[in-house]
């Protein structure tokens, strides 16, 4: 601890990172409002344009005072960086001064903080006592050093890792399903006892919000299917002068295959997302918590009421746009082609055979238990958050149709094996 | 910059959902720099007053005057623009889930102002320095417990350095030492930020240890029924509903009438 004595002067004159004091002035941001509330003087910068905010280090290398002066508020540019070596060798105790100052607010305390974690770092001891009383207040606030931060850790394991991961997950979610599945069947079996613990009025709701309340979308989405279907066909068909074809035509795509489908999809983008939207949102709410401290099983209170109603309401829902699709593909022949209308109905109930009917209706169930099986577990394994609830809803919809999808394409294989 | 100098100035306020009132007659001055409680039992409207003060319902009758503007009979945008100068911190925090704790903060900063976005990190690693949350910035709301979340509901009120403060239930569902720190936390940012502040509570240790002035809000004749800091009520005040309420009785005997 030599005493060195030379006199050493730095001085830095802080860079404004805008257009200098011409930022536009925001009410938000108004500097007089980090003023000392108890000064009675008004704001002095009002009268005068800001000063560009300058700091000095003066002073002996063991007793450095920290003059500064200028407008340090962070819409006249005064956001200042201090650099964190900015101390040098300087030794002791830092002081300050700060006559020269017009105005400051939050950039000020900021480029105090800096100065005081250099100080820290340097080892050099820091006297507020020059500052105004409420940014000394303020930066009492500030710790010395700032704490890592604690980014959360989104490290991506080796390959072989995330395989078996995902290999082990998926075989757990099957289990999983496959035990919500069980537990809702089992529920179903004991309501028809009159011994589960749904209750009657919530399976009403639930019927009611995917049965009747969904005729609108279902019919007019099979309607336009029914109507597209027969222009396609009569293009075509006209060529071979077989027009009356068209009713065998979409009578049997739309009772086989179509109506279910587009059924679904409907059910599975409108039901669907609504099941797991409200079970995530539960779960946000501590709801599904409540139930699973009172004993209350989730299978047969939330899962069975929903499965049973969609599986219930799907198929004749099913049986609803078939007829409606016909009634679509009716009307663009009709209006179409010279055929009268009953010879196009009799065309039709001729052509369909009623175990298409019965096909489609069994599809339907199945695909009605699958879209509200997989939205429900969707929304079980939700996240907390807002934004998890969306991603569940999202989730249950493609899950949905990818697997309506898949499951007909499987149906369709079992049916050409069967001969049906 | 007048210590004594009316903030906000409460007219006659009615607030009713349809038919039915919340509260009337509601009228008080809020002067600059202090911290004004607005207290009284569960349910009585102490929220919907609130509300009302920032914009989110509509009062059916009174004036708000925030300096010599009618808060309410402004057009939207200057309502937002007067918004500006408010910060508030909902009972839950509200913080938004699907962006982490800088990110939070700085979205004010990021819609509302045109600094660069080195000066914004830096300006929301200073707003939670002064809550003691910066080791958290990158940090999800669901990976923080709940008397964080509060600080860093806090961080983000005061992210624009706003005059006025509202605080909605501080304390509800913290434990006594956090919440006593919080209420530390709002007297230094009050004298630190120059901010004059509005709280909602019915935690009575930290109405008496900040709030020097306040409006007791009564859910029985729906009317406030006594002004003042919450510690001269307690002390002072010989109104039944409010020294029940003060000295945390269960029961007291009902009265017909009401004085005040």
């Amino acid at each position: 601890m030599a005493a060195r004595c030379q006199l050493f002067s730095l001085i830095m004159a802080a860079t404004p990172f805008g257009g200098g004091g011409q930022v536009e002035t925001c009410a938000l941001m108004s500097p007089h409002i980090m003023t000392d509330p108890t000064s009675h003087t008004a704001p002095q910068y009002a009268a005068q344009p800001p000063e560009k905010p300058v700091w000095t280090l003066e002073g002996e290398p063991n007793v450095p005072c920290l003059t500064l002066r200028g407008t340090w508020t962070v819409q006249s540019g005064g956001m200042a960086p201090f650099p964190p070596d900015g101390l040098g060798q300087t030794q002791g105790t830092l002081t300050f001064e700060t006559q020269g100052i017009t105005g400051w607010d939050s950039a000020f305390v900021s480029f105090l903080w800096d100065v005081k974690q250099a100080a820290s770092h340097a080892g050099v001891q820091f006297d507020p006592q020059g500052l105004p009383p409420t940014a000394q207040r303020l930066l009492a606030l500030l710790p010395d050093a700032p704490a890592p931060s604690k980014a959360a850790n989104h490290k991506k394991p080796p390959l072989l890792e995330r395989v078996g991961g995902n290999t082990l997950a998926i075989l757990n979610e099957t289990g999983t399903v496959s035990e919500l599945a069980l537990e809702t069947a089992k529920g179903a079996c004991k309501a028809l006892t009159g011994k589960s613990g749904m209750r009657l009025k919530d399976l009403a709701s639930d019927i009611w919000n995917a049965g009747p309340s969904a005729l609108l979308i279902v019919g007019i989405v099979n309607f336009l299917v029914g109507a597209i279907l027969a222009f396609v066909g009569l293009v075509e068909l006209r060529r071979f002068a077989a027009e009356i074809y068209v009713a065998n035509l979409v009578g049997i795509a739309c009772a086989r295959e179509i109506s279910a489908i587009m059924t679904a999809i409907v059910m599975a983008g409108r039901t669907g997302g609504a099941y797991a939207a409200r079970i995530s949102t539960m779960l946000g709410n501590e709801e599904i918590d409540a139930l699973q401290v009172f004993g209350i099983p989730v299978s047969s209170y939330i899962l069975l009421p929903s499965i049973l109603s969609l599986g219930l309401m799907m198929p004749l829902l099913y049986i609803y746009g078939t007829l409606i699709a016909i009634f679509g593909g009716f009307v663009v022949s009709v209006s179409m082609m010279d055929i009268s209308p009953m010879g196009y109905l009799n065309t039709t109930f001729d052509g369909i055979a009623l175990r298409e009917f019965v096909f489609g209706f069994v599809k339907s169930f199945f695909f009605a238990s699958f879209i509200a099986l997989a939205a429900c577990r969707v929304g079980l394994q939700a996240g907390r958050s807002a934004a998890d609830v969306g991603i569940a809803a999202t989730r249950a919809v493609v899950i949905g149709i990818v697997g309506i999808i898949a499951m007909d394409a499987i149906f369709a294989v079992m049916a050409t094996a069967l001969g049906i | 910059m007048n210590p004594s100098e009316t903030i906000i100035s409460v007219r006659d306020l009615r607030l009713s959902f349809g038919p039915k009132i919340i509260q009337q007659n509601v009228s008080f001055d809020l002067k600059r720099g202090s911290i004004f409680a607005v207290m009284g039992g569960s349910g009585c409207g102490k929220s919907t007053l609130l509300k009302s003060m920032i914009g989110l319902l509509r009062p059916t009758a009174g004036q708000i005057l925030v300096g010599q503007e009618d808060y309410w009979a402004q057009n939207d945008k200057r309502r937002t623009d007067i918004n500006h100068r408010f910060g508030v911190l909902f009972q839950s925090a509200a913080l938004w889930s699907s962006m982490t704790v800088g990110e939070n903060v700085a979205l004010p900063l990021e819609m509302f102002t045109t600094l660069p976005p080195h000066v914004i990190r830096r300006l929301v690693e200073l707003k939670l320095g002064f809550v003691g949350m910066e080791q958290a910035i990158d940090l999800m709301p669901s990976e923080i417990s709940g008397g964080m979340r509060k600080r860093a509901g806090l961080a983000r009120a005061i992210a624009l350095d706003p005059d006025i403060l509202f605080f909605d239930e501080p304390s509800a569902g913290l434990d006594p030492i956090t919440s006593a720190r919080l209420d530390n936390l709002i007297l230094t940012l009050r004298d630190g930020l120059g901010a004059t502040i509005v709280i909602v509570s019915h935690e009575l240790p930290s109405l008496f240890a900040i709030a020097d002035d306040g409006i007791f809000l009564d859910a029985v004749t729906h009317k406030p029924i006594a002004h003042g800091a919450p510690r001269d009520l307690r002390d002072h005040c010989t109104i039944p509903e409010v020294m029940a309420f003060m000295n945390r009785q269960a029961d007291i005997s009902p009265t017909d009438e009401t004085k005040g």
